[in-house]
């Protein structure tokens, strides 16, 4: 029982990193129909872009509170990853759109491949491992010689990860941002013959999913405290997976399939095999895409003669 | 009526709580040209699509009795077999040709089975057995003659992407005869011609019936086309069946007038005191 | 922008120069953090930052000029025309008759600079570096154009997206190891010698086997899902392979897989071995050229069998699925029959051509049949333009090719000093490749598209037609 309580508390923190990562896939898919191939690579830069600001501010600044750097690393590495989405947009998918259906998604595996390479080769192809921080644990129960424990890092990304689904969930549902968002989901000729920019909600589609993949990065640093530039992918397939598993297009199916996808992974580490965890995600995504492609809250697509 | 080559029995068909067609039953004659009007929404196209196989009927029964006796329950045929098998082909609304093949490619894709088998399932034509071309000659013979029939003889080198509406539209009937059909069904047929297309098209389907013996299945907006060319008309409205007979006889009928005009509830009492209902 | 036309148009060069500025002022902010910072490890062996502002200047420097060039040159043609102008600025000068010369006698020239090429780099060489040539250029390249001809049948005539086609490299690759280094030896020894030939159509019976094993759950899935379904079994296979080691020995992966010989012939340099028998000097670069003109046979023979079925009813059901699913199911044609067919046939050259790697290489690992395969088996199927083998072919040289070049920039290191590793940069530039190419041509390389049959005249189907398939 005791085991199980710590899983559950280890499969929520990574879940929330997945469900994360998960919003930007969802949310570029509901808008322009395309699976944001790069996507996980724009998570794997947000680590490094994390990475580098907390040793500049911590070694080169001094700042010593250790919470106020990561407050500024977050925001650095919001702004920044955003920065780089959009620049990929950009460049990479705006001149694609309404043109043939597979090279937005040729280019988005090239954009992933131009980005995992560029940062091995700008960064070194070696893991980047900083020293531990918020190590302290809360002690939840001690029965038995096994103990649960709940640490700093586990509530700080919680805490996070809670408080920006919040502020998000109220820029997609209450402001005109929000509505235009979803006006060019539903119908973007539509939507832009009413005055909709659409080019430019698309832009900050990409740029809303970049800035929480950011977060997703700056938690994963913290939690994990190593970073490596091939960390873009297998994250990635798994928030897609999340994505997928929520249903695509819909944002609380998102978190959801983070959660879900967190938990699955945890605990089939914990009582299966550490082994086959990932043969386990990529599994949940085959048979939810086969059986049930609407997802968990999507709505089914009918097929139309 | 035993020369029934359709027979619709209590046809339901439900889309979670919406009844798109409920308890419908009719009868086309072989050799009839046979019409299925309503207002829009009225059902139309479903009918189609559970009888061609797209959709899976919530009730009913559909048997299709070809000319040999041999006798198929399309609601429980896979869609392609309706196609092969049972020899119903069909046309659709929204045309869906394939664009991006020849017109004469089109009538070839048609003749996949046949040609299939000509083939030796493919491991015969890799090989390049004679056989297979002599058959895919008449293949293009075929195609040629309904390319003529159709006054496409000129395009048949273009992409069908290429062709105008109402080419288009002709070709999917060709594509749809170069199967063989006993049953050849068409999903307004006549949409987006213009009265001289319109006029052709009807030579073309009583040319399909006269020649071939097949017989048609049409849903249609088009009154002028309706009423000149079908023997026998089905008319739906909220998906249940409101007339039944010639067209004449359907023209007559007050609930139609009702149906397509629209009369205010009390007008219909009226209506339907006239004749006695 | 309709609106800045209107107003009184600022001259080009202010144009240019304003929007190299915010190009330049973008390229620091995507560039600044990873370039201006290097990590590294210190003496005890912490992780530091160091600065790198001079990279960082460079760079923007860089896109800064990019830019400028590139808005002068598009204000002085307008935006329609420079795609237009970048395809047709070689083609269009040439005069019908030549054009007319070159596309037709391009594949034969194309077919003989094939077979000539090992005696020509021989020749070129003189022995002493060909072994590089062919085995590098040659065998690696006709390695992929065979995939990229195989994945053709799947993603470019039937229009089924698959992702994962690396699995199917990959069962071709270990059918052969395992069969060649612990069946045969353990049941027909004296079969050691033919191993290659009889694994060969094993391994691609397999392959087409696991094709339509993996092909019938995701029949009903379409587009992007289909993609990310395949992409999620290549996937597995590979886990699967790499943990599951009393089967497959897991990362360390297989090695001494016995190598091709000529019918019956090793290879060696023993009395019965290729040399010796032929009265020739031993040398292992007659092992290269043979394996050279093996993987020319299994290439040729993919176009041969693709072509051909192009023109087979079965080859018109593919086209006609891409085209509109639902009307090929209103005539009669079994989609399920013919989307398995195209998984079949398309895992089957992959399982011959993972065969081949196998005896090429000797040894195999799963880090062969990662993801990082497939992107670029697709890529090089979209970007040659999806349906045409010679647009395919052109696309498989530029891109392996071109990659491959890198390793002979061995001169720039005299530029950039000794640490500079042109080959780190490798993959960098095709992803980028990649999107250059899709963004300056979506359809690819060669976007017609020529029709199977004719009744007068066989005219080339432009792009704007051909649809790219759902499912």
């Amino acid at each position: 029982m005791e085991v199980f309580f710590q899983q559950l508390i280890n499969g929520v923190t990574l879940g929330s990193i997945y469900g994360l990562i998960a919003i930007g896939y969802t949310m570029v898919f509901g808008i322009i129909g395309m699976v944001n191939f790069s996507h996980g690579d724009v998570f794997m830069v947000s680590t490094f872009i994390a990475l580098i600001a907390l040793m500049v501010l911590t070694t080169w600044l001094g700042v010593s509170s250790i919470l106020l750097a990561l407050l500024i690393v977050l925001i650095i590495a919001m702004v920044f990853t955003s920065l780089i989405s959009w620049t990929i947009e950009r460049v990479a998918y705006r001149p694609l759109r309404g043109s043939f259906r597979l090279a937005p998604l040729i280019s988005a595996i090239g954009m992933s491949i131009v980005l995992s390479n560029f940062v091995q080769v700008a960064q070194g192809p070696r893991n980047k491992a900083i020293d531990p921080i918020l190590n302290s644990v809360f002690v939840l129960s001690a029965a038995g010689g096994y103990q649960v424990t709940l640490s700093y890092k586990q509530i700080l990304i919680m805490v996070v990860t809670v408080g920006l689904l919040a502020i998000f969930w109220w820029v997609v549902a209450k402001t005109p941002l929000g509505r235009a968002q979803r006006a060019c989901e539903q119908d973007r000729k539509m939507a832009a013959l009413l005055g909709v920019d659409v080019d430019r909600t698309i832009s900050i589609t990409f740029v809303m999913g970049a800035a929480l993949a950011a977060v997703a990065g700056t938690l994963y640093l913290v939690y994990y405290g190593v970073v490596n530039f091939s960390d873009g992918f297998t994250p990635g397939v798994k928030a897609f997976t999340a994505a997928v598993l929520g249903g695509i297009g819909s944002l609380p199916g998102a978190v959801l399939g983070g959660l879900l996808i967190g938990l699955i992974e945890v605990f089939w580490s914990a009582y299966f095999s550490v082994e086959y965890k990932d043969v386990a995600a990529f599994s949940i995504l085959a048979i939810v895409l086969i059986f049930m492609p609407q997802g968990i809250l999507g709505r089914p697509d009918v097929e139309k003669v | 009526m035993s020369d029934a080559i359709l027979r619709v029995e209590h046809l339901t068909m439900r889309f979670g709580g919406l009844v798109a067609v409920n308890d419908l039953s009719f009868d086309a004659r072989r050799g009839d040209i046979t019409a299925v009007i309503g207002p829009n929404g009225a059902g139309k196209t479903t009918v189609f699509n559970c009888i061609t196989g797209f959709y899976k009927p919530t009730q009913g029964r559909i048997t299709m009795r070809q000319k040999g006796g041999a006798e198929f329950l399309l609601e429980r045929l896979p869609d392609f077999r309706i196609a092969r098998t049972a020899k119903v082909a069909r046309t659709f609304q929204n045309i869906r040709l394939f664009s991006g093949m020849t017109v004469l490619e089109n009538l070839l894709v048609a003749q996949h089975n046949p040609l299939m088998a000509a083939s030796g399932w493919s491991i015969g034509g890799i090989l390049g057995l004679p056989s297979y071309w002599r058959a895919e000659k008449q293949a293009i013979e075929k195609a040629a003659y309904w390319l003529d029939k159709c006054g496409l003889t000129d395009r048949a080198d273009d992409p069908a992407g290429d062709l105008a509406y109402g080419p288009q539209r002709a070709l999917e009937i060709a594509r749809a005869m170069c199967t063989e059909p006993e049953l050849l069904c068409l999903d307004e047929p006549a949409a987006g011609l213009n009265p001289r297309e319109s006029l052709v098209l009807n030579e073309l389907l009583r040319f399909i019936r006269r020649e071939h013996g097949t017989s048609l299945l049409l849903i249609e907006h088009d009154m002028s086309v309706v009423m000149e060319i079908s023997d026998h008309v089905v008319v739906l409205d909220y998906g249940t069946k409101i007339s039944d007979g010639t067209p004449s006889q359907v023209r007559e009928d007050p609930k139609v007038i009702a149906a397509y005009l629209g009369v205010d509830d009390s007008e219909v009492e009226k209506v339907e005191a006239e004749v006695g209902l | 922008m309709p609106l800045d036309t209107a107003r009184a148009a600022p001259s080009p060069v202010a144009r240019a120069v304003k929007d190299a500025l915010f190009a330049a002022l973008v390229a620091a902010g995507v560039f600044g953090p990873l370039l201006a910072f290097k990590t590294t490890q210190d003496m005890q062996n912490r992780l530091i930052v160091e600065p790198r502002w001079d990279l960082l200047a460079v760079v923007v420097l860089l896109v800064w000029a990019g830019r400028f060039l590139l808005s002068l040159w598009q204000a002085r043609v307008r935006p329609e025309t420079t795609a237009a102008i970048g395809t047709h600025l070689v083609w269009g000068l040439i005069p019908q008759s030549i054009r007319l010369v070159i596309r037709n006698g391009l594949p034969p020239a194309a077919l003989v600079a094939l077979f000539v090429y090992p005696m020509m780099i021989l020749s070129l060489t003189g022995g002493g570096g060909a072994l590089k040539w062919i085995d590098n250029f040659g065998i690696q390249i006709l390695i992929y154009v065979m995939l990229a001809w195989g994945l053709n049948i799947v993603v470019g005539l039937a229009g089924l997206l698959d992702l994962g086609y690396v699995a199917f490299y990959a069962v071709g690759a270990y059918a052969y190891a395992l069969i060649a280094t612990k069946v045969i030896p353990a049941t027909f020894p004296g079969l050691g010698v033919w191993a290659f030939w009889i694994c060969l159509p094993i391994a691609g019976i397999l392959a087409a086997f696991w094709g339509v094993l993996l092909g019938f759950p995701v029949l009903r899935l379409r587009g992007d899902y289909l993609a990310i379904v395949t992409l999620a079994f290549g996937e597995i296979i590979r886990l699967v392979l790499i943990n599951w080691t009393d089967f497959s020995n897991g990362y360390e992966g297989i090695s001494t897989i016995p190598r091709p010989s000529f019918f019956g012939i090793p290879f060696n340099a023993s009395d019965t071995g290729f040399a010796a028998t032929f009265g020739l000097e031993f040398s292992p670069v007659y092992r290269t050229i043979f394996l050279y003109y093996v993987i020319v046979c299994l290439a040729l023979l993919t176009a041969w069998v693709s072509n051909r079925l192009r023109r087979l009813p079965v080859g018109r059901a593919w086209e006609a699925l891409r085209e509109d699913e639902i009307a090929c199911r209103s005539l009669g044609i079994n989609t399920v029959n013919t989307k398995l067919t195209a998984f079949a046939i398309g895992a089957m050259f992959g399982g011959f051509a993972g065969s081949f790697f196998a005896a090429r290489q000797g040894f195999i690992s799963p880090e062969s049949f990662t993801f990082m395969e497939s992107a670029v088996i697709l890529a090089i199927v979209v970007l040659g333009g999806m349906g045409s083998l010679i647009g395919t072919a052109i696309a498989a040289v530029a891109m392996i090719g071109g990659t491959e070049l890198l390793r002979e920039l061995d001169w720039m290191k005299a530029i950039f000093g000794p640490q500079f590793d042109p080959v780190q940069y490798r993959m960098l530039i095709f992803g980028f490749a990649m999107v250059v190419i899709m963004v300056w041509k979506p359809r690819g390389f060669v976007s017609t598209r020529m029709p199977t049959a004719f009744l007068k005249s066989r005219r080339a189907v432009s792009s704007a037609h051909v649809k790219e398939g759902h499912g």
